[in-house]
């Protein structure tokens, strides 16, 4: 394991209402570069929320959260983009692939924007093994194929941070487990600090570390000695 | 029943609250579409309600100023004569009167103005064509000199009771004094006989008593115009006017008419008819913009709402009250729009109605609005509405409940032949994802680019009147007529008239011009027509110099020798065609008939004529060479006001026409009463084109929001996202120009050909100018959308990306 990539140190995240909802309460962790995180919760635990302020997606309202040196807390909309660009590769429960794109094409949007050192996206999608299926519009895709092109899109660019929501939350069990495995060799490869959040347990034993929320809470946070590969885990 | 009705709303309170609050949130395109619908029903009332109180208020002045229903022109018949015309059978009342032409001074006023003085009996108003007085009095018994001035003469001269007005009348000056300001039914259009347009300022109508215009004429004891009430004009019109035209061929008759043929009467029966054509193209072009923003929303509505569809639908909602539940809608969209169309096609229906008075000078105005226009305009408006919610609305009538369950599908896209030819050059995605949206999604795109033509169309429509009557007097005088003066005698003369001109100072060249009243009749069919024959100028080459015949567009005929050249119009409404032979009746003098052939065919929009070489007609009639007009060309140096001095004071001239002077009068005052015009179908167009392309952007933006939000996520700029949608936007736009181009043109036809008439055909002729405004306006709305979509995009959240929110 590496040194802190990302550090949260007392981040809350409040929104207004009638009464406001905390979203987050004052957390506090490392994240290390290259490790697998399972993030585990019941809805309403502050899962989503804590990838949104990690992937730079939304600012905290309280606390710091820096990235390598950055500041994300107090980062403006454009410095938050290039984070994103540059260290980010996101995965989400319903694919969220351009329908008007192929399989390659859209590889290659990341790609193209990301520039030298990412991979070629015939290279990504080997990675997940869809080299078969290059110029397949994502209608023409089944679930699990349209989010390993999910996966792929995600990986290209060899980013520092690897954030997945809910990979598998629309997918069966064979096809999500087919999922797990492309993520958990992504991560390998490249060596990206890897956040998968799930509502599943029976994911954590994937991870290297497994932190459990709870009303916006970190209730539980535990190393774990060995992983197991996702080809064995039973849900 | 109130009860049922109320116990029906309880229940149904739900699905109308879940309703109207879809609305609300739509409120930016039902905004749009309702602006679009208001459009097409204010056009649409405003044309009906000012041709319907343009008809009524016309009806009633003729009925209270007892308007003739017969006329008939003549050289000169004894008053007696008039006891045994009024007793021909169908004849209700007969008035004699004398009328002729004059020239006017009019201070500070240096053109030539042309006065057309009309008698009024010496005692009273008389029975028929009553004069209704805006200002001052009728001249009294006798009074010499005393006239009654055309109230918009008056108006475009200032003219008040009191002021003198000198005057020559058959050479001889006098000075007349202007003792009131009145209208007739018999001038409601002002316009001199041979002019396309009225020009209030060189052309006014005046009334004396009898007695005193009689002497200034020269028509003592006698007469030479007939107005004429029928008992019954539809029973006993024929009849009558045989037998007038028979009793007054030996007074110079010229033809009884009837009053369809009255000129000012026809003028009126043409402009309404135009307003009419008017009522049908500008609404049905905005409902139709209106049905297709319906068709959009609506469809994208019902798309995202499919999951809800299903669950309602799963609840046990019949497929009926689904399908009445969307109808619902659609109809408070467009019923919305009506009621504000309503008032706005009010206010505007007075608006133009006052134009129109002010223009034709009735009385006031009798403002109709037929109440069967309003429940037209409903009516008309909802199914528009409905036809096009139409395929939306199935769409959701077909969703099964089982949908509800179901992961919403990507849209499908496939690499067709279009894909692997078009796009293999665009190396950009961005492009590429836009180029695909619209490829293919074709149905979509083609809607999409019709509903920006139209608004492009609609620009052109309103700009194309003017450019239509531009052309055509350009064509008509600028092009073909190259004379500087015409000189009007007072009756037809020998030639050796035109050498006196000749020797005038300034004048270059002078053709003589023969006018005849005649009759055209070609099976059965039959027309009056003043046939024009134009003189060879012994100084020069053809008279092909100063009148040229429209051939075709560009191709400029002379006078023809051996036969009659018709205008095309002309010749269709007699069914001839060159080569063919055609009866000519003379009106006047021997009123002898002889066969002509027809030579060719002239293309001119205004009017109706018959042209023919001075020779050939003079050949024809047998009695010898006569000229009843000069066309004069001037020297460059000449002087004019020295030149129309010498004329008028000649008794043989009865009218000074100045050719430039009239076209540059009729190019201001149309140009400015034009301005509103384009103005108000500006505006209109700058409102459809906004509506349809903010519409098309914005659901776009609300189909592809999640797509647009990933973009976000993936680390694409606010700038970059917006540019998709922009690009989008661009491409539509720029492929909608041709279509906008052709859709105007095409419409612009329809409209010429609903607005042509005896009197003009109006030519499908579009300016480069009116051409580049709709591109521009166009352009213009792309952009503010542009700039609209793109602040959205700048707002867009790209937590909106995400599956699952907490």
């Amino acid at each position: 394991m590496s040194r802190a990539l990302l550090q949260l140190q007392q981040v809350s995240k409040h929104y207004p209402g009638h009464p406001p909802v905390v979203a987050l309460d004052q957390v506090s962790l490392d994240l290390l570069g290259g490790e697998l995180v399972v993030l585990l919760g019941p809805s309403g635990s502050g899962k989503s929320t804590l990838l949104n302020v990690v992937g730079g997606l939304d600012r905290p309202t309280d606390g710091s959260l820096s990235f390598e040196g950055l500041r994300l807390d107090q980062a403006d909309d454009a410095q938050l983009t290039r984070y994103r660009r540059d260290h980010v590769g996101f995965v989400f429960q319903f694919y969220n692939l351009v329908p008007s794109l192929t399989a390659l094409e859209n590889v290659a949007l990341v790609t193209q924007l990301a520039g030298a050192g990412a991979m070629e996206p015939e290279e990504a999608l080997a990675e997940v093994q869809l080299s078969h299926r290059l110029h397949h519009f994502p209608a023409q895709l089944s679930g699990g194929e349209q989010q390993r092109v999910a996966v792929a899109r995600a990986i290209a660019k060899r980013p520092r941070v690897l954030l997945c929501d809910e990979p598998t939350g629309a997918l069966d069990s064979h096809t999500g487990s087919r999922v797990l495995e492309v993520i958990e060799a992504a991560n390998r490869r490249i060596g990206a600090a890897t956040i998968v959040i799930t509502h599943n347990s029976a994911i954590a034993a994937m991870g290297d570390r497994v932190i459990r929320l709870a009303d916006g809470r970190v209730v539980d946070d535990q190393r774990q000695a060995a992983r197991v590969p996702a080809d064995q885990l039973q849900w | 029943m109130v009860g049922r009705v109320w116990q029906r709303l309880g229940r149904d309170r739900p699905l109308l609250l879940k309703g109207a609050r879809e609305l609300w949130q739509l409120r930016g395109q039902v905004l749009a579409i309702m602006l679009v619908v208001a459009a097409g029903v204010a056009t649409f009332l405003m044309a009906i309600s000012t041709y319907a109180s343009l008809q009524a208020t016309r009806a009633s002045f003729y009925r209270s100023q007892h308007f003739a229903d017969a006329f008939v022109q003549l050289t000169r018949a004894p008053e007696r004569l008039a006891r045994s015309l009024a007793e021909i059978p169908g004849v209700r009342v007969l008035e004699t009167r004398v009328a002729g032409g004059g020239q006017l001074r009019i201070e500070g006023f240096d053109d030539p103005v042309r006065a057309w003085l009309v008698s009024l009996p010496e005692r009273g108003e008389g029975q028929l064509n009553r004069l209704y007085l805006r200002q001052g009095r009728l001249p009294v018994e006798g009074g010499r000199g005393e006239v009654v001035v055309g109230e918009a003469f008056a108006s475009a001269h200032g003219l008040r009771p009191g002021d003198p007005l000198p005057a020559i009348i058959r050479g001889r000056a006098q000075t007349l004094r202007v003792v009131g300001v009145g209208i007739s039914p018999e001038f409601v259009y002002q316009i001199q006989a041979g002019a396309a347009f009225p020009d209030f300022k060189r052309f006014g109508v005046l009334w004396m008593r009898r007695e005193a215009l009689a002497e200034a004429l020269e028509l003592d004891q006698a007469f030479n115009h007939l107005a004429i009430a029928l008992v019954d004009p539809e029973r006993d019109g024929p009849a009558v006017l045989a037998e007038l035209d028979r009793q007054l061929q030996p007074y110079g008759g010229r033809g009884a008419y009837l009053r369809a043929d009255q000129l000012s009467h026809k003028f009126l029966s043409v402009e309404f008819d135009q307003l009419r054509a008017l009522a049908t193209v500008f609404p049905g072009v905005f409902l139709g913009v209106a049905a297709f923003l319906l068709h959009v929303v609506f469809g994208r509505m019902i798309a995202a709402q499919r999951e809800t569809i299903g669950v309602l639908r799963a609840f046990g909602l019949p497929r009926r009250r689904l399908l009445l539940h969307y109808c619902g809608m659609v109809a408070a969209v467009v019923v919305l729009g009506v009621l504000p169309g309503l008032l706005g096609g009010l206010w505007l229906g007075r608006q133009l109605g006052a134009v129109y008075l002010d223009f034709y000078r009735f009385p006031a105005l009798s403002w109709q609005l037929p109440p069967l226009a309003v429940l037209a305009a409903f009516v008309i408006a909802l199914l528009a509405g409905m036809a096009g919610a139409w395929s939306s609305l199935r769409q959701a009538a077909r969703i099964e409940p089982a949908e509800a369950m179901r992961p919403p599908i990507p849209p499908s896209f496939r690499r067709g032949l279009l894909e692997r030819t078009l796009l293999r050059p665009f190396r950009s995605l961005l492009l590429r994802m836009s180029l695909r949206q619209l490829l293919q999604r074709p149905w979509k795109t083609v809607l999409t680019l019709l509903g920006i033509a139209l608004a492009s169309a609609v620009l052109t429509l309103g700009l194309f009147q003017t450019d239509a009557l531009f052309y055509m007097v350009d064509r008509q005088f600028a092009y073909g007529l190259r004379n500087d003066l015409q000189v009007v005698f007072a009756d037809a003369r020998h030639p050796q008239v035109l050498d006196e001109l000749r020797r005038l100072p300034g004048v270059e060249r002078v053709i003589g011009i023969r006018y005849e009243p005649v009759r055209l009749v070609h099976h059965g069919v039959r027309r009056r027509v003043s046939l024009e024959a134009w003189s060879q100028d012994p100084a020069g080459p053809a008279a092909l110099d100063l009148k040229r015949i429209l051939l075709g567009d560009d191709q400029l005929g002379a006078m023809p020798s051996g036969g009659l050249v018709l205008t095309d119009a002309l010749a269709a409404s007699l069914a001839v065609r060159p080569g063919e032979t055609i009866w000519v009746e003379r009106l006047e003098g021997d009123r002898r008939q002889f066969a002509a052939p027809i030579v060719g065919l002239a293309r001119e929009s205004i009017g109706s004529s018959a042209y023919a070489s001075a020779e050939w007609l003079d050949r024809a009639l047998g009695d010898g060479p006569r000229v009843s007009a000069a066309a004069l060309r001037l020297r460059p140096d000449a002087d004019p006001q020295a030149l129309y001095d010498r004329l008028e004071a000649r008794p043989a001239v009865i009218a000074i026409g100045q050719r430039s002077a009239a076209i540059e009068n009729f190019y201001d005052t149309m140009a400015e009463s034009m301005d509103i015009f384009t103005r108000v179908s500006f505006g209109l167009a700058a409102l459809i084109a906004f509506g349809v392309l903010y519409n098309t952007v914005r659901i776009a933006y609300a189909e592809r929001e999640r797509e647009l939000a990933t973009l976000r996520v993936l680390g694409l700029r606010a700038g970059e996202v917006s540019q998709l949608l922009i690009a989008d936007l661009a491409l539509l736009t720029v492929l909608s120009l041709p279509l906008g181009a052709l859709t105007g043109w095409s419409m612009a036809k329809l409209l010429s050909l609903g607005l042509q008439s005896e009197l003009y055909r109006v030519p499908a002729y579009l300016s480069p100018a009116t051409f580049a405004s709709a591109t521009s306006v166009v352009l213009l709305a792309a952009v503010v959308a542009a700039i609209v979509i793109h602040r959205r995009v700048l707002r867009l959240a790209p937590l909106a990306a995400l599956g699952s929110r907490e």
